[in-house]
């Protein structure tokens, strides 16, 4: 008799826990990644797809390695966007790498390139640097370390697709100038360095006009050999 | 054999104290690395990517640039030439061992409250850590900043010398706070009004003000109009200090600094001290409710624009009502923060969003974003007007002027 009651009473404790708990979730938060990156979305859209703003970029399906070291490099300073740099300060590596690999995983279609504002000699211009490089004013091709079909390898190469013009002349000019900067050898560095302003405005422009490969995942690490050292790729 | 008996016991007798020493150095560095968390150290004396305590971070002053140094036991360019009494006195009374003042950035006025004891500890660990042998920067001030004199006029104005004395009248709980508080955790940089001479008047103290440089205003933690916790529990108080979320409300700014590099790491039983501390120095009579500066039709414009703007870009975190979902989601309505005085945090709140710290009890702290590209200064002062004003809150409409101002605040 006795054991029965307390079983029943321990039952009842039971569901009144649970009862607790449930309400306790009811009034929470959803305990996921997403309603913890919110504070992104409105400049990265909900699955970091990008948004109407051409200067934010999209961070969907970028390889969480890169996304990571992006995340440090504003965390420090090192990357310098006021809003970053604020928003990020305070959080911890678990956390930060959490968020890569969050936006990492999200797999929205990549957008429709838009009609692109330049002539198409500075279009070929851009292409002939983008997949040729010039060896004469030791510019590699992008393609050389962002992948054949520019979709990045993991986990440090970031793809290129999906960005518009604005953004990318933005970040080439950040490197040009010495205002973004990463992991030495700072290969970007390097190579921006060689560029004038007309490579910069054609490479991003014909970047921006690249539609959709059947599979735009990253490629796994050491598909290809980088053809000079980077510090954000380690062999 | 008796002989090597009792030299074999001598010998045991010898590691035995040896061991006794060096679990006692070692108690005494963790005891001082504890206590350099609490007086949050590291905050101006690492840099950005820079090593440990090695200085060299830029701590922007109405009156220039101030470089903080390099206090690890390099004996070159650090304190690796420093004597525990030289330390106590930089700590104690702001002058270098060769009887240089120091720039009261370095908050001595706090840190002469701290022990010998703790301060012997402090230095202990100091002395622990690895050197690193890097040249202090010199400061950039401006004229007549630049000359190292005039701190003895502020001196004169603002600092009074001594350790920590004991209330007896209150609890040893409430004295242990109120050391924490008013000593190493030197909270009163910030929390009390600092004067055109960078100073802060003893009468004064924890009474609230616009940080320089940073433009965020720090509360006053007397006023329960503003962020004085006088009807705050004593749980909530402590998960705010040691989580960065609490019931009640988060702490964003350079708050989040302190919680995440600092508080954090103190005790249960500190934070609990602090947070009776915190609550015991409340008043509790409230000051006159502010008024507002604009004319009543353009508030009530304002507020019915905020209600719009709020429905649709707020609510769905901060809930119809304002109730939130605390700790992640917090509270607006009944929220200090927002109803005080002064509305730039709010503002800034609205402009710059922000997530709390992450800390061991909250590592993955949800964010708010930025809606200074999404909303215009008409908004943004209609919204800050609404939350102040609903929901019972009585706080006072702002106007977009005030909202546009601080667009070009500071962000790190």
């Amino acid at each position: 008799m006795f054991a029965r009651a307390a079983a029943l009473a321990a039952m009842l404790t039971a569901l009144a826990a649970f009862d607790g708990a449930a309400a306790q979730m009811a009034n929470q938060p959803p305990d996921t990644m997403a309603a913890r990156v919110e504070a992104c979305t409105p400049c990265h859209g909900n699955k970091g797809e990008g948004t109407s703003d051409v200067y934010f970029p999209r961070l969907a399906g970028k390889p969480a390695g890169y996304l990571y070291n992006q995340l440090l490099a504003f965390r420090s300073g090192r990357r310098k966007y006021p809003p970053m740099n604020y928003l990020l300060e305070f959080l911890p590596d678990p956390y930060l790498e959490a968020m890569a690999e969050y936006f990492a995983s999200e797999h929205p279609p990549l957008p429709q390139p838009a009609p692109s504002e330049v002539s198409k000699d500075v279009l070929a211009q851009g292409e002939l640097l983008a997949t040729s490089g010039d060896a004469g004013r030791n510019i590699p091709a992008c393609v050389s370390c962002h992948g054949p079909g520019l979709t990045g390898m993991q986990p440090g190469i970031p793809g290129l697709l999906g960005l518009r013009a604005a953004y990318v002349s933005a970040q080439l000019g950040a490197w040009r100038y010495g205002t973004r900067t990463a992991k030495s050898p700072d290969c970007m560095q390097l190579v921006a360095g060689h560029l004038t302003e007309a490579d910069v405005t054609a490479v991003a422009a014909w970047l921006a006009t690249r539609p959709a490969p059947a599979d735009p995942a990253p490629v796994p690490k050491g598909t290809y050999a980088l053809p000079f050292g980077c510090g954000s790729q380690p062999n | 054999m008796g002989s090597r008996l009792s030299i074999t016991l001598l010998a045991l007798a010898a590691l035995t104290t040896a061991a006794q020493a060096q679990d006692k150095t070692s108690d005494v560095i963790a005891r001082g690395e504890y206590l350099a968390r609490a007086g949050d150290c590291t905050a101006c004396h690492t840099a950005a990517e820079g090593r440990l305590f090695a200085g060299g971070r830029p701590m922007p002053t109405p009156f220039g640039t101030i470089y903080t140094s390099n206090i690890t036991p390099d004996p070159e360019t650090g304190i690796g030439k420093w004597s525990a009494d030289d330390f106590y006195r930089t700590m104690h009374n702001g002058r270098f061992p060769d009887g240089g003042l120091i720039y009261p950035a370095m908050p001595f006025a706090s840190y002469t409250k701290v022990t010998r004891v703790d301060s012997d500890a402090i230095f202990a660990y100091l002395r622990s850590i690895a050197p690193v042998n890097q040249k202090n920067k010199p400061h950039e001030l401006r004229f007549p900043y630049d000359n190292r004199q005039l701190i003895l006029g502020w001196r004169t104005l603002f600092f009074s010398e001594g350790e920590f004395k004991p209330d007896p009248t209150k609890s040893a709980e409430w004295n242990r706070g109120a050391y924490l508080v008013e000593g190493l955790g030197h909270c009163g940089m910030c929390h009390s009004p600092i004067n055109a001479l960078g100073g802060t008047s003893q009468s004064d103290a924890f009474k609230g003000g616009l940080i320089p440089m940073q433009n965020w205003y720090a509360p006053s933690l007397t006023s329960n109009r503003e962020a004085g916790l006088g009807d705050w529990s004593i749980k909530d108080i402590s998960d705010l200090l040691q989580t960065g979320v609490s019931a009640r409300g988060v702490v964003y700014g350079p708050m989040a600094e302190v919680v995440h590099n600092s508080l954090q790491y103190l005790s249960d039983a500190d934070t609990r001290a602090m947070a009776v501390y915190l609550k015991g120095i409340a008043e509790a009579s409230s000051p006159p409710p502010a008024s507002s500066a604009l004319p009543n039709t353009e508030s009530s414009l304002l507020i019915s624009l905020g209600k719009t703007v709020y429905d649709k870009n707020c609510a769905s975190c901060h809930g119809t009502q304002g109730e939130g979902k605390p700790p992640h989601w917090p509270p607006l309505a009944n929220n200090q923060s927002i109803e005080m005085q002064s509305a730039v945090n709010p503002i800034r709140m609205v402009l710059n969003g922000g997530y709390p710290p992450g800390t061991k009890g909250n590592p993955m702290p949800y964010g708010m974003p930025p809606f200074a590209g999404l909303l215009s200064d008409n908004e943004v002062a209609a919204v800050v007007s609404y939350i102040r004003t609903a929901w019972g809150n009585r706080g006072t409409p702002v106007s977009a002027r005030e909202a546009n101002e601080l667009r070009s605040a500071p962000l790190n």
